[in-house]
């Protein structure tokens, strides 16, 4: 009884979770402008809108092109940078730390203003410059976690055994270290693109009108219309999401990545 | 020549941190610099220095975009807390090992679809002629649709669900580091399953509930997006005020004394959970 009970409060709770997800992959299917839940018929129109529509086109190039730049070198930075905290004691470490690790508290829309302030001095409010580098502050501290972890999870007598028989600084590096902390890597990886993608608070800030990315043009657009062609894209988005945390879950392990055991 | 061989890759990794460590400082310091400079109205050029735009937060209006801020952010914690516990329980607990992955799975990807899509999806949900709007109508419970965008209250519907993913994240956490053998010692001793669970399963796990509190509480007071379009300009809190005063009134000294001070409130939260948590774990261990 009990357990039934707890089960029950367990589910509603889900449903209030994912409620808006089926909402939004509900009336993107439907035929007419108006909002209706159930659907009342089946059509596609509202994907051709989405896919066709020039200012979400251009908007997913820009955000293809922000979140490759942003995720790959918050991959190279964020891995070197847990490299060096793992292992080296230095003055001034604890400063940098509070730099890399501070985006993570500060809110998105003052990151946001101080690169948007910082764009205009530089002449750079045009370009993708700026947009790169506010994305790569914010998503890297997730790729210095998931590195640090795996390189904590690594067996130092590995390395240890590699400099004995011989293997430079580097051979110990590209041959030892890095194979083993490659998941870690690949972790981080997807969860910067993953977060580079869908970011839109800073994002508001530092783009202009020719480089917005998609989450950018999307507000634009709810803003001005009420057709369903956002539910279309949001389908999109939250499908292919559910399928790589899926995915992530199978082979990476979700509840392990995230530190969570069974007591 | 020493120093190299010491430590390798030492200078190649520190100069790309220091980098992008120092840009990001000088955005900051963007933010910090303008929050001095003298607003000309009319105009996003600035003048000398001034002290008017820490001055001008003196006024009811802004208290109580601040007031609101602190109190949407204390009940989306609160509420976040409360609903996300069981959840998390659940992930940990389930005997069967299908169910943990569905519940972390179902759990987890709202964190990855981002703030537009699920801002967006509650604004089907709430809306006029939104899902719950037009299932009361049909239900006669309602003739007439009942406001909920627009309000405080439905700003706190979408915030809650926004946060749970990272509570049930922390709890979860906090839940799995507990000792089944406690639990099982205290049931051996005549304690009833709500015992267990309110005299031993929740202090165990404190720590996690105070810090999903003070996270959950500190990432709502810079939320934006879902107050911008559920809030529709009705409920203000201090991110909405900072981009009206920037992009609207182009009052760009103005919002950085904003930002600023989002900024502080955010640092001074989890600077009070950090004390809490250390008082709370001193207590745990004198007890």
């Amino acid at each position: 009884m009990r357990s039934v009970l707890f089960w029950s409060l367990v589910a509603a709770i889900l449903v209030y979770m994912t409620l808006p997800a089926v909402v939004v992959v509900a009336t993107s299917v439907n035929p007419t402008e108006l909002m209706a839940f159930p659907p009342t018929g089946f059509s596609l129109r509202w994907y051709e809108k989405a896919l066709t529509y020039p200012d979400f086109q251009t908007a997913f190039r820009s955000s293809l092109i922000v979140m490759a730049l942003a995720s790959t070198l918050a991959t190279l930075l964020g891995s070197t940078f847990a490299f060096l905290i793992f292992h080296y004691n230095f003055r001034g470490r604890g400063l940098l730390e509070a730099a890399l690790w501070s985006p993570l508290i500060i809110p998105h829309f003052t990151t946001g203003f101080g690169f948007l302030l910082l764009g205009s001095h530089l002449n750079l409010t045009q370009g993708y410059a700026v947009i790169v580098m506010a994305h790569l502050l914010l998503v890297t501290p997730f790729v210095t976690r998931a590195v640090f972890v795996s390189l904590s999870n690594v067996d130092a007598n590995y390395s240890r055994a590699a400099a004995n028989l011989g293997a430079t600084p580097s051979g110990v590096l590209f041959k030892v270290t890095l194979p083993l902390v490659l998941p870690g890597m690949l972790g981080g990886w997807l969860i910067a693109a993953i977060l580079s993608l869908t970011e839109f608070t800073a994002s508001l800030y530092v783009t202009a009108s020719r480089t917005q990315t998609l989450p950018v043009a999307m507000y634009n657009y709810i803003r001005e219309y009420a057709d369903p062609t956002i539910s279309a894209i949001s389908a999109l988005l939250i499908l292919s999401t559910t399928i790589i945390m899926i995915l992530a879950n199978h082979f990476l392990g979700l509840r392990r990545i995230l530190g969570i055991d069974n007591g | 020549m020493m120093m190299t061989q010491q430590r390798p890759f030492f200078v190649p990794f520190l100069v790309p941190a220091v980098l992008v460590a120092v840009i990001f400082a000088a955005a900051m310091f963007n933010v910090f610099q303008y929050s001095f400079l003298e607003f000309i109205p009319g105009s996003v050029e600035v003048g000398g220095f001034t002290l008017d735009n820490f001055t001008r937060i003196n006024r009811p209006v802004y208290y109580w975009v601040l007031l609101d801020t602190f109190l949407l952010s204390f009940a989306t914690a609160f509420f976040a807390l409360v609903l996300s516990y069981p959840i998390s329980f659940a992930l940990v607990r389930a005997e069967k090992n299908w169910v943990r992955s569905v519940l972390v799975v179902l759990a987890i990807t709202p964190l990855f679809t981002g703030e537009i899509v699920r801002t967006y999806s509650w604004m089907l949900v709430l809306g006029t002629d939104g899902v719950v709007n037009n299932t009361l109508k049909a239900l006669s419970l309602i003739d007439a649709s009942i406001p909920i965008m627009y309000t405080r209250a439905g700003v706190v519907i979408a915030l809650v669900q926004f946060a749970m993913p990272v509570m049930i994240i922390l709890l979860a956490t906090a839940i799995s580091q507990v000792k089944r053998d406690c639990e099982k010692a205290a049931a051996n001793l005549g304690a009833t399953p709500n015992t267990v669970f309110w005299r031993v399963t929740i202090p165990l796990t404190m720590p996690g509930i105070l810090s999903g509190f003070v996270v959950v509480f500190a990432w709502t007071m810079s939320a934006f997006s879902t107050p911008q379009l559920i809030g529709g300009g009705k409920v203000l809190m201090i991110s909405n005020v900072v981009y009206l005063q920037g992009f609207s009134s182009f009052n760009l000294p103005f919002a950085a004394v904003l930002s600023l001070i989002a900024l502080g409130a955010a640092l001074g939260s989890l600077g009070l959970m950090k004390l809490a948590t250390a008082r709370f774990e001193r207590n745990l261990a004198t007890a």
